[in-house]
């Protein structure tokens, strides 16, 4: 009994811990999708604030082939005409990042 | 074109050579004698193409695969830009490709790719371009092409008493910066030329421009400059470049800069236009700004010709 009693509290506590890591870094029903789009060679908006566990999703709308890389952080391949990457912020911070094909392209998501 | 008052015996302004860029008529021939630029009437142009010597032809920014409507049909203007070349009188010894062979670095358009150009019946030298490692393991252009080469894709060979220097400067592009040839690179290429006599003629080829043609754009090469350092001791250096997507051309001393149209699609030039995207013009426009270069060198002269030459005049 005693043994079983523990069992269940430890699965209590487990669930607890689970919705707790839950909630924490995605806010809930807070979390956004942020678009960014690709036009003329230019990431806008330019620089984009965020909260943890938004979701930014880049759109490439020009007729040449763009990345979107930031350095150790992420990395999406190469998007062809309307293709997307989507990235989700679990941590806060700035994200500096560029177009690895077009480096004078550069952008920046603030996480907060 | 009479209306260009070309100067025969002086050299040519800066300003009559934007005036010659501009006429993307005719073939436009540029000899170089002792560092300076004339440019030739038709007739000297002819008979300079005739000479016996080397001559070869730039091909560039294939970009087989793109359908978009600055030109939904770039294969096929690649296949005309082959068959302008088949039809040529002198046949050139070989054929350098400058870069963007494909758009999207698929399997399908290397195939498409190399299914044209070889029609050409010519060996061809490629340098990569952005476009063309955009694979994910970026394996597909250097099994190809790769072979034989240092690096990402450089390499030199002599020809026709002309040291021909391939380089790559589409990798580990730095953010916010231009094109790169990087350390290892430039450490190879310092080395390539030691042994090499000043009086030789050098031609260097890459993707991007080495000289900074528009830096708001992305033109030019973050440490092209440290390339031309080694180069500076030697008489004859020509650099030819694509990647912009028009004839354009500088001369620096003893160094002559040049880029090749592109066979797919015209670029607009520097800041004519909110972007470097594809330029949409005119469907009777387009082959006037397409097209291929031929390059003559002829031993004994020490100089050395190019002549841009559209699909359609």
């Amino acid at each position: 009994m005693t043994l079983t009693n523990t069992r269940g509290m430890h699965r209590h506590a487990a669930r607890l811990l689970v919705a707790a890591a839950l909630l924490l870094p995605f806010g809930g029903a807070h979390a956004q999708e942020v678009q960014v789009m690709i036009d003329n060679f230019t990431f806008s908006p330019q620089e984009l604030t965020v909260k943890v566990g938004d979701t930014v999703t880049w759109t490439n709308r020009d007729d040449i082939p763009h990345t979107v890389v930031s350095a150790g952080k992420f990395r999406s391949k190469a998007l062809d005409t309307d293709n997307t990457f989507s990235f989700t912020f679990a941590s806060a911070g700035d994200y500096k990042y560029f177009c690895s094909l077009h480096p004078h392209m550069t952008g920046m998501i603030k996480v907060e | 074109m009479s209306e260009h008052d070309h100067d025969e015996e002086r050299g040519v302004s800066r300003r009559k050579v934007l005036e010659c860029m501009t006429w993307a008529g005719s073939g436009v021939l540029w000899t170089i004698a002792g560092g300076v630029p004339r440019s030739m009437g038709l007739v000297e142009a002819a008979r300079a193409a005739e000479a016996p010597g080397l001559s070869f032809l730039q091909i560039s920014d294939s970009h087989v695969g793109f359908d978009k409507p600055a030109n939904p049909n770039a294969i096929g203007t690649l296949e005309e830009a082959i068959n302008k070349i088949n039809a040529m009188d002198k046949k050139p010894s070989f054929m350098i490709h400058t870069g963007d062979i494909t758009h999207l670095s698929k399997v399908a358009e290397f195939d498409n790719a190399d299914k044209i150009i070889s029609q050409a019946k010519l060996d061809v030298h490629y340098v990569p371009g952005e476009h063309d490692f955009l694979d994910e393991e970026i394996k597909l252009y250097k099994d190809r092409y790769g072979k034989g080469t240092k690096g990402a894709g450089w390499y030199s060979f002599d020809a026709g008493g002309v040291h021909f220097i391939g380089l790559v400067n589409v990798v580990d592009l730095k953010a916010g910066g231009l094109g790169n040839l990087g350390a290892e690179q430039l450490e190879w290429l310092e080395d390539d030329i030691k042994g090499t006599s000043k009086s030789t003629p050098i031609v260097v080829f890459a993707h991007i421009p080495l000289w900074t043609v528009y830096p708001q754009w992305g033109w030019g090469t973050e440490d092209g400059g440290r390339a031309l350092e080694y180069l500076k001791g030697f008489g004859s250096v020509t650099v030819l470049n694509g990647h912009i997507h028009q004839v354009m051309q500088k001369v620096e001393g003893n160094v002559t800069f040049h880029t090749a149209r592109s066979t797919a699609f015209p670029q607009p030039a520097p800041g004519a236009a909110p972007s470097p995207g594809p330029m949409k013009v005119e469907d009777a426009k387009l082959r006037s700004m397409l097209g291929v270069a031929s390059i003559n060198f002829k031993q004994g002269d020490e100089r050395l010709a190019i002549i841009d030459t559209p699909l359609q005049a």
